[in-house]
């Protein structure tokens, strides 16, 4: 479960931290309409490394390394199955071809880019800022409340599910034993407990929400107000910037694929 | 016999839970483990049925390393019954629930049937039988779990706060049974906060504070020693405070039991009990 490590949330200080969430998630949409453009494994290469800086200045370099090697099981069975599903269709009596390789290549990278820049999102923003900025931009509170509070469970739900998994070892229960299907009905024990503590806290939360007087009053005010300051705008620029740049190489630059760089 | 070889514990989050503790549970010991919140308790007693190893260190088990061993062959000798019941209760009916371990364990067919019949009746759950556990109330469904345990009958009986939610008619209750499971000469061991449980016992006390033992002998030695409980963050029993603040009277100071108390306050007033 390492890669949810990497989107775990943890309250540290950075410029990072204090920028606008809406900026950072204007930023991450920004990323990911370039790694989504691209399918040559130089751009690709280029969008990894430019986010480098980000993880630095947030200082969650342990986090992000984790969530990266987190991901790259995942990204290796990315990579096997455009290499293989690909290989039948097309080359399939010939050896692969270099330009197989590297669209194989780019897209497990893409895939990696994306982890990268998602996971710096929700390494430096707070789940309370994150309601507050779904808020501000006029979502209805009872969707950004069941957001924040899907998020904020999310943690303790990991917790009682290790101890679910505990007291049921504990009575014997091998999770690991058997064939396939066996393996999936061991699971039963640990998801029935799960999923009724998880029922019952909802309806405690409900009633403890409706005795905090939940929707008394028509308009809601927050005791902090984002504002845009001079890094938000900066850095609204700076993915401006390169979302221009990406679409005018995408449009007018010829992208080196792998094969040029071998010809050489 | 339980052997905790100078462990170190630390979870993956960074928390160092075990600093270098050391214990020897024997046999047939009643052994109660307190101390604050966070002391590290339930770590410990988790590794003594190998659902956590050790950082540094070594539990061995009857002479077994517990790293050596999986959790279900361990759990057949030491029996935990966790905190809560909601964690592990998921049968339809309380019968499949006590005899899920037995399956797991491997029990034949008719055996299972007869241990699930002994442990229900061990613990007044016989008319619950075909109940549904999500029915009973919260002391019930805490005597079920305790019934799903105690069914494929280890030598090792730990309790996670077993006194928690219970009134004191259950506490009664818990603490007779308690006491006779360990007159059967089972080893039991049981994670508390509640002194007044444990006076009542009087067990082997092993006090906890930040992932070590600060004290460790009879209850009634540790629960009326002012310095070392307030180590634990815990409060002597009231028997115990009564007779601190009765000192300068020269009664004795180590009491904690309240019939020896009322006898030895009845001699010293001269009134023959």
């Amino acid at each position: 479960m390492s890669v949810f490590e990497g989107f775990r949330f943890r309250r540290v200080s950075s410029p990072i931290h204090q920028l606008d969430p809406r900026v950072k998630f204007f930023y991450v949409c920004v990323m990911f309409v370039i790694a989504v453009m691209f399918n040559k494994l130089l751009p690709l290469i280029l969008l990894f490394f430019v986010q480098m800086p980000f993880v630095w200045m947030a200082d969650v370099q342990r986090e992000w390394v984790r969530s990266m090697r987190g991901a790259l099981m995942f990204a290796f069975i990315i990579f096997l199955f455009n290499f293989v599903f690909q290989y039948f269709y097309t080359e399939y009596p010939q050896l692969p071809s270099i330009t197989l390789i590297e669209y194989s290549l780019s897209m497990t990278l893409r895939f990696i880019v994306l982890v990268e820049s998602f996971s710096v999102f929700f390494l430096t923003t707070s789940p309370d800022h994150l309601g507050l900025a779904l808020e501000q931009s006029r979502v209805p509170y009872e969707f950004c409340f069941a957001f924040t509070t899907a998020v904020r469970f999310v943690p303790v739900l990991a917790e009682e599910a290790q101890t679910i998994m505990d007291a049921q070892k504990a009575r014997g229960l091998e999770l690991e034993r058997g064939n396939f299907m066996k393996r999936v009905r061991n699971y039963i024990p640990i998801l029935i407990p799960l999923i009724v503590s998880a029922i019952r806290r909802s309806l405690e939360l409900a009633e403890a929400m409706e005795s905090r007087a939940w929707g008394a009053s028509e308009k809601r005010t927050n005791l902090y107000v984002l504002k845009p300051k001079r890094p938000d705008y900066a850095l609204a620029l700076v993915s401006v910037l390169m979302l221009i740049l990406a679409i005018y190489a995408w449009r007018f630059l010829p992208i080196p694929s792998l094969t040029t760089f071998l010809s050489f | 016999m339980i052997e905790v070889k100078d462990v170190y514990f630390t979870y993956p989050n960074g928390v160092e839970a075990l600093r270098g503790l050391s214990l020897m549970i024997q046999d047939g010991e009643f052994v109660a483990i307190m101390g604050q919140n966070g002391a590290g308790k339930t770590t410990l007693v988790k590794h003594f049925n190998g659902l956590l190893k050790a950082t540094r260190g070594e539990v061995m088990v009857d002479g077994v390393s517990t790293r050596e061993v999986s959790v279900a062959s361990l759990a057949r000798k030491v029996g935990f019954v966790f905190q809560n019941p909601d964690h592990q209760l998921f049968c339809e009916t309380v019968e499949e629930e006590v005899a899920f371990a037995l399956r797991n364990f491997g029990f034949k067919e008719n055996a299972i049937k007869r241990r699930v019949t002994w442990a229900l009746s061990l613990l007044g759950l016989t008319q619950y039988r075909q109940t549904s556990p999500f029915m009973l109330s919260g002391g019930e469904r805490k005597r079920v779990a305790l019934a799903s345990v105690l069914a494929w009958n280890p030598k090792v009986v730990i309790l996670d706060e077993p006194t928690i939610g219970q009134d004191y008619q259950q506490k009664e209750k818990l603490r007779q049974f308690i006491v006779q499971l360990n007159a059967q000469g089972k080893t039991v061991i049981i994670v508390t906060h509640d002194v007044e449980f444990v006076a009542e016992c009087n067990p082997r006390v092993v006090l906890m504070a930040q992932g070590k033992t600060v004290a460790d002998g009879v209850a009634k030695k540790i629960l009326t020693n002012y310095d070392v409980v307030a180590r634990a963050s815990i409060v002597p029993p009231q028997i115990a405070q009564i007779f601190l603040g009765l000192e300068d009277l020269g009664l004795p100071t180590d009491l904690i039991d309240v019939y020896e108390a009322r006898r030895i306050l009845l001699n010293s007033l001269g009134v023959s009990p």
